[in-house]
C-alpha cells in the first residue's frame, strides 16, 4: 500500500488531486482497476512529501478557502513580482516576430546555448576570473540544472548539503539513488551528509567535523539563510574540497544580490576551476522566474578520479537529455547582458534589496532575530525553541501573511522562518505593518 | 574507450568552440594529486603538466556510451566537410530540423507576452510546472477530444527529448525498457545513462537488458511480438522516427494488449502525428485500454516549426498504475515539480495560439508544405530504382542500400552530392543498410538535393 501522506503533497497551484468526475469514481467502484507490473520507482517512495513549494502552495489555497476577503501577502514562494525591463521585454518580442520571417527563423540551437549568449555570459558576468564561453552552459534555470548534474554523477556518488538548504539538491539526490533511507528521528537521508549552518557558526559549516563526500552542494548568498560566505570561507572550502578529491556544486542564483566583497562567484577563489561546478540563473536576477533561463559552468580542469573531464559528459548529457533552453528566453538573456539591460535588470534587484531592508528594519525592530537580508532577498528569522511549521500557521493566520518555515528546508531549519522579500513595496510595507501588529 | 571515441563525446553540435577542447585529453594515469593553486592560462603539453584530479568517481554509466549523441555527430560531420568544399552548397536533410517560418498568428502570440512581461498587469513569474491551464485545455480538445483524457493529464514541457528523461528519472534504473530497432537514439541513450542496462555489445550493437523489437520492411515495421522478451517499459514511435512507418489501428490494438498481457508501460511518442495522411491512429489513446498501459509523449517541434522555441507535452492517464496501485502520474507530477520548472511563459502563448482555429490551420499548411517535400524525395528515390519506405505519414523516407554500410552510403551521398543524411545505423542495428532523408528544407534545396540524387545514382 503506497503512503497516502504523499497525497496531500499534490501541487494544487492550478488543479486539485484528484479530478475525478463523481461519475467516473461509481464505475472505478464497480471494475476491477488495472494495474500494470511496473515496480514503482523506490527512490520516488523515499520522498517523505510533496516537493516543498507545492506544499506551500496548497497552504495558501486553503487559507484564501478560508478567509475569501483576506488580503493574501506572499512572502512565501520566492517568485519575483516586478516587470521585465522594457529593453529586455522587446528584445523577446523582436525575436519571436523573426521567427515567422526567412531570414530570422531559427530552428534546434545548440543545446549548450547559443554562442553570443555563452559569450556574454563568460564576458559580463565571470569577466575577472577567465571562464571561457566553451565552458558555459546555458539552460532552462537551474532545478533543471541540478537533475541534469545529478544525471551526470549518477546513483554511487555521496553528497553533502548545507543544512537548511534548496530542497532540490536534497529531493533530486534521493531520486537519483544516491540518498540512503530517510531517518525519522534525525530528519535525514542516510547517506547525506548535512552540514549545518546556523547563527552558532556564522552560517559556515565546521567542515573539520564534515565527513567526506564526493559533491557538496553549496549555496551562496544562500537560500533559504540569505547568508553569503566570505572569500576567506570559500577558500576554506575549496581547500577542503581539493584535500578531499569533491566536487563542489556552487549554486550562485542570488549573486547579484551580494552588497559587500563578499565573492559571487566560486571562481573568485584561486583553484576553484579544478574542483567546483557553479550552477546560476537568471530567475531572480531578471525576474525570469516564468521565462526560464539559467546557465552552469563546468571548467575544463575538472575531472573526475580516472582523468576523465567531467565537461565531456555533462556536455553528452546536455545532447542527450535536454534540447537547449528557449531561443526567444535566450534573447532575452543576452538583453539582460547588454551594458543597458544590464543596468536596467539590477535597478529591479535594487528595487528587492530596498524590500529587504524593509523587512529586515521591521523585524528587528520588533526584537526578533533576523538573518540574511543583506546579500540576500531572504530574511531568516529565528524563534527559538518553536516548530516552525507552527510560527509559519500563527503568522499565517494571524497576519494572512504566507512565509516559509525553516524545516521544509531540512532539519537545521527548524526554529527558523523564511520570509522572501519580492513583492510590490506596498506589499512588503503591508506586510511589516502587519508583522508589527503581532509582535509588537 | 578509445581516445577517438572520447574526442567524438565532446563535441557539440554547432559551436566550434567546442572544437577548442574537443582535443582535452583524457588519460587514465595514476599521478599524485597537486595543488596548483591559480589556474594559468598556457599551452602546456600534456606530457609536462600534472594535471589535478577529483577523487570522484566517473559514472559507469556515462562510460557505457560508444560515442556522442548521433545528431551533435552528424552536425560534427557536415561542419567538417563545409571547409573541404567551401564552394559547394551544403544541403541538409539530416537533422529533422524545421526550416520554414513559423506562422504569425503564433508568433504574434508570443511577442504579446513578451511585451504584457514588462507591464504590471501582465508580469507573470513562476507558473504551474504542470503547465499553464488554458494550454493544457487546449491541447485536451484539439488532440485527445472524446477519448477520455482530461486537462490535468497533460504536462506541458520543453520538448519530447527533456521529457523522454524526466520519464526515465521517474522509472529509475530498475525498470527495463524495450525499443524498435531502430528508433530515435534518445530512448537508448537515456536508459544507458539511468543505468538500466548492462555493457554495450559490438558483435550485435547492442546494449546488454534492452529488448530490441526489429522493425523492418519484411514485417512491415511492426514488431513480431510473440518473439518480444518481457521489458517495463515499451518505447513506441508512430509515426516513426526514423522509418516514418505509421502502425495501423489494428497493430496497435495489438500492441496495447501485449503491453496488458505483460504488464507493461507503452510510451508512446506522437510527436510526428499531424503528419499522417490516411486514418491510422493519431494517439495511442485511440485504442481501447490503452489508458490503463499507455502515456504519450507529443511535440510543437514539428507542428509549428518550435524546435528551437521549445515545448511539448505528456499525457500520464490517471488510470496508470504501478504495480502497488501507486497512479504513475502522481511520480511523474513529483518529478516534473523537483526536476523541472515548467516551460517557458513565452513560449507556452505560443503554444496557445498554435491551438486556436486560425492557429491549427497554419500549422497544417506548414506541416502539409513538408509532406510536399517528403513526396518529391519519395518519387525521386523510387524513380531510381531504390525500395523507399515512409514518407506518406511522416517527414522521414527511409531509403534501403542492401548490403551496404550506412555510414558508407551517408560518406558518399555527403562527399558526391554535398547533401547530408542520417545513416540509419545511427538508429540502431535495425537501421543498418538504411539511409534516413529528413523531408525539412526550402522547397528549393530539396528540389535540387533530389536533382543530386538523380545525378548520382542515375
Amino acid at each position: 500500500m503506497y503512503n497516502f501522506s504523499t497525497c496531500n503533497a499534490m501541487p494544487c497551484r492550478n488543479f486539485l488531486w484528484p479530478m475525478i468526475p463523481q461519475a467516473r469514481l461509481e464505475i472505478q467502484k464497480e471494475r476491477v482497476v488495472c494495474h500494470t507490473r511496473v515496480q514503482r520507482n523506490v527512490n520516488l517512495e523515499k520522498l517523505q512529501n510533496g516537493y516543498l513549494f507545492p506544499e506551500i502552495s496548497m497552504h495558501e489555497l486553503q487559507h484564501i478557502r478560508k478567509y475569501p476577503d483576506a488580503k493574501l501577502i506572499n512572502l512565501g514562494i520566492g517568485d519575483t513580482t516586478e516587470p521585465i525591463p522594457d529593453i529586455v521585454a522587446v528584445s523577446m518580442a523582436e525575436y519571436a516576430h523573426a521567427l515567422s520571417t526567412v531570414e530570422g527563423y531559427r530552428g534546434y540551437g545548440a543545446e549548450q546555448g547559443n554562442k553570443a549568449l555563452r559569450k556574454a555570459i563568460a564576458e559580463t558576468l565571470y569577466k575577472d576570473v577567465q571562464v571561457k564561453d566553451s565552458e558555459v552552459f546555458v539552460s532552462d534555470g537551474s532545478q533543471c540544472d541540478i537533475t541534469r548534474l545529478q544525471l551526470l554523477l549518477g546513483s554511487n556518488v555521496t553528497m553533502a548539503v548545507q543544512d537548511p538548504s534548496f530542497p532540490a539538491y536534497i529531493d533530486t539526490s534521493v531520486i537519483i539513488g544516491q540518498a540512503g533511507d530517510f531517518e525519522e528521528k534525525s530528519g535525514k537521508f542516510g547517506n547525506i551528509e548535512y552540514m549545518n549552518c546556523g547563527p552558532q557558526n556564522n552560517f559556515f559549516p565546521d567542515l573539520a567535523k564534515t565527513r567526506r563526500t564526493d559533491i557538496i552542494f553549496f549555496c551562496s548568498p544562500n537560500n533559504p539563510t540569505g547568508q553569503a560566505a566570505t572569500r576567506q570561507q570559500l577558500e576554506e572550502l575549496v581547500k577542503f574540497a581539493k584535500e578531499n578529491g569533491s566536487i563542489i556544486i556552487f549554486d550562485s542564483a542570488y549573486a547579484v544580490y551580494v552588497t559587500d566583497d563578499s565573492p559571487r562567484s566560486i571562481f573568485e577563489i584561486p583553484g576553484a576551476k579544478e574542483v567546483a561546478i557553479e550552477v546560476s540563473s537568471f530567475s531572480k536576477f531578471a525576474g525570469f522566474t516564468g521565462v526560464r533561463l539559467g546557465w552552469t559552468v563546468v571548467p575544463e580542469e575538472l575531472c573526475f578520479s580516472n582523468g576523465f573531464p567531467v565537461i565531456n559528459d555533462f556536455n553528452r548529457i546536455v545532447c542527450t537529455c535536454f534540447n537547449g533552453a528557449s531561443n526567444i528566453s535566450q534573447a532575452g538573456g543576452l538583453a539582460c547582458l547588454s551594458s543597458e539591460g544590464f543596468m536596467a535588470v539590477c535597478s529591479v534587484v535594487n528595487y528587492y534589496k530596498e524590500n529587504a531592508k524593509i523587512l529586515l528594519e521591521t523585524l528587528a525592530s520588533l526584537g526578533l532575530k533576523v538573518y540574511g537580508g543583506e546579500n540576500a532577498p531572504y530574511v531568516w528569522v529565528h524563534f527559538p525553541g518553536s516548530k516552525s511549521w507552527d510560527v509559519f500557521d500563527y503568522i499565517l493566520e494571524k497576519t494572512h501573511i504566507i512565509t516559509v518555515p525553516g524545516s521544509g528546508f531540512g532539519p537545521g531549519g527548524e526554529e527558523f522562518l523564511r520570509m522572501s522579500t519580492f513583492g510590490h513595496r506596498e506589499t512588503i510595507l503591508e506586510a511589516s505593518k502587519r508583522l508589527k501588529n503581532l509582535f509588537s | 574507450m578509445s581516445l577517438t571515441q572520447n574526442i567524438s563525446t565532446s563535441i557539440s553540435s554547432s559551436s566550434s568552440s567546442f572544437l577548442a577542447y574537443s582535443v582535452f585529453p583524457y588519460r587514465d594515469v595514476s599521478l599524485p594529486s597537486k595543488n596548483f593553486g591559480t589556474c594559468r592560462c598556457v599551452a602546456i603539453p600534456q606530457e609536462e603538466k600534472t594535471t589535478y584530479k577529483t577523487n570522484v568517481s566517473r559514472n559507469a554509466n556515462m562510460a557505457k556510451l560508444q560515442a556522442g549523441y548521433l545528431f551533435p555527430e552528424i552536425a560534427r560531420r557536415r561542419n567538417a566537410h563545409l571547409p573541404k568544399y567551401p564552394d559547394s552548397k551544403v544541403i541538409s536533410l539530416g537533422i529533422g530540423d524545421t526550416t520554414e517560418p513559423i506562422p504569425e498568428v503564433i508568433t504574434s502570440a508570443m511577442s504579446k507576452r513578451s511585451q504584457a512581461l514588462s507591464t504590471l498587469q501582465g508580469y507573470s513569474g513562476y507558473g504551474a510546472e504542470q503547465g499553464e491551464k488554458p494550454l493544457r485545455a487546449a491541447i485536451v480538445s484539439t488532440f485527445y477530444g472524446g477519448l477520455g483524457i482530461d486537462e490535468d493529464d497533460i504536462f506541458v514541457s520543453d520538448g519530447a527529448k527533456c521529457d523522454i528523461s524526466r520519464l526515465q528519472v521517474l522509472f529509475g534504473s530498475e525498470a527495463t525498457i524495450a525499443v524498435q530497432d531502430p528508433s530515435y537514439p534518445a530512448y537508448v541513450d537515456s536508459s544507458v545513462i539511468m543505468g538500466q542496462t548492462g555493457l554495450y555489445q559490438k558483435d550485435a550493437e547492442k546494449y546488454g537488458n534492452i529488448e530490441y523489437m526489429r522493425c523492418n520492411p519484411e514485417n512491415g515495421f511492426f514488431p513480431d511480438l510473440s518473439k518480444v522478451c518481457r521489458a517495463d517499459i515499451i518505447f513506441f514511435c508512430s509515426p516513426n522516427n526514423p522509418t516514418g512507418s505509421a502502425a495501423t489501428r489494428e497493430q496497435l490494438t495489438q500492441l496495447v494488449q501485449f503491453a496488458k498481457d505483460n504488464g507493461s508501460i507503452i510510451v508512446y511518442d506522437s510527436a510526428y502525428a499531424m503528419y499522417i495522411s490516411d486514418d491510422k491512429p493519431r494517439s495511442i489513446f485511440e485504442i481501447p485500454g490503452a489508458k490503463e498501459v499507455a502515456l504519450e509523449t507529443a511535440s510543437f517541434s514539428k507542428y509549428a516549426g518550435f524546435t528551437g522555441v521549445r515545448l511539448g507535452w505528456t499525457v500520464v492517464p490517471k488510470e496508470l498504475l504501478f504495480l502497488d496501485g501507486f497512479p504513475v502520474a502522481k511520480d511523474f507530477n513529483r518529478i516534473v515539480c523537483t526536476c523541472f520548472n515548467g516551460a517557458s511563459n513565452v513560449v507556452q502563448a505560443g503554444g496557445l495560439a498554435c491551438l486556436s482555429p486560425e492557429g491549427r490551420n497554419a500549422m497544417q499548411k506548414v506541416v502539409g508544405f513538408y509532406k510536399e517535400n517528403a513526396d518529391i524525395i519519395m518519387d525521386t528515390f523510387n524513380s531510381l530504382g531504390f525500395n523507399v519506405y515512409g514518407g506518406r505519414n511522416a517527414p522521414y523516407v527511409w531509403v534501403h542500400f542492401p548490403g551496404r554500410s550506412s555510414w558508407d552510403v551517408f560518406s558518399e551521398i555527403l562527399e558526391k552530392t554535398h547533401v547530408v543524411t542520417t545513416p540509419g545505423s545511427g538508429f540502431g542495428p535495425g537501421g543498418e543498410g538504411f539511409i534516413r532523408v529528413s523531408a525539412f528544407g526550402h522547397r528549393d534545396n530539396v528540389l535540387e538535393a533530389c536533382r543530386r540524387f538523380k545525378q548520382l545514382y542515375k
